[in-house]
């Protein structure tokens, strides 16, 4: 059994979706998988549509911050013509049509797998994301964790 | 890839594993999730329709140490065969 990392920095869905395509895949052969999500790649582990009241006050520049991230994985934009949200709409209903795992499906399918997620803290202070804002079962470390996780692993990936 | 269709078709009674209409990772994740249920030494088959499968399952098995027996097309689906090493 090896052991793959990746960092997700992005916060657009198909990039995000490839992230974790490859996660699940390796996976799926017998790899132990850590994906270290930082900045924008923070939304896509938001409970749906803004669920969980945060715990800490936040400043209004948090506060602006997080209300104007995507709420939930599904609220993501596409990196390419997305049109404010029109080119998402399509490319999911072809992504549907085609039988292809939706993001919420492919983290839902993550979390089954045993693959270990972790938020950056750091990032979750500078955009006002607190704990409760994001999905259970997931860790919350730094750079020195995921360090020492890559340290481990043979592939690292950052998205 | 040593088994002929012929050999691939004379398989009794595999273990199906079907992934028809799913698209990348669906056959694996299948193929991860039922390989569990199949005894050592013997066979699993995998329906699929995505083409990437045809190279994806065999890597699959050399990563997980299972022999990959063969495949074949036939009415739009892709037979995929397999025995459990381990």
């Amino acid at each position: 059994m090896s052991k793959k990392t990746l960092i997700v920095f992005s916060g657009d869905y198909d990039r995000v979706m490839a992230a974790f395509i490859i996660a699940n895949g390796a996976a799926a052969m017998d790899d132990e998988v850590t994906m270290f999500f930082t900045f924008w790649g923070l939304s896509a582990l938001r409970k749906t549509d803004g669920a969980g009241a945060p715990s800490a006050v936040k400043s209004g520049l948090q506060k602006m911050f997080s209300g104007m991230l995507p709420k939930s994985p599904e609220k993501l934009n596409i990196s390419r013509f997305n049109f404010g949200g029109l080119g998402r709409s399509m490319m999911k209903k072809v992504m549907k049509s085609q039988n292809v795992m939706s993001v919420s499906e492919l983290i839902a399918t993550a979390q089954e797998q045993g693959i270990k997620m972790i938020a950056c803290t750091m990032s979750m202070d500078v955009l006002g994301i607190s704990k409760e804002e994001l999905i259970d079962g997931i860790e919350y470390a730094g750079v020195a964790t995921y360090l020492g996780e890559a340290d481990e692993s043979n592939v690292n990936l950052f998205v | 890839m040593s088994a002929s269709v012929e050999e691939l078709k004379a398989i009794e009674s595999p273990a199906v594993v079907d992934a028809r209409g799913v698209s990348c990772p669906g056959p694996i994740l299948a193929a991860k999730k039922q390989i569990s249920g199949v005894v050592v030494g013997n066979v699993m088959e995998i329906l699929a329709t995505d083409s990437g499968t045809l190279k994806d399952i065999p890597a699959w098995c050399r990563k997980m140490g299972h022999d990959f027996l063969g495949s074949f097309e036939e009415a739009g689906a892709i037979h995929l065969f397999l025995r459990k090493a381990k």
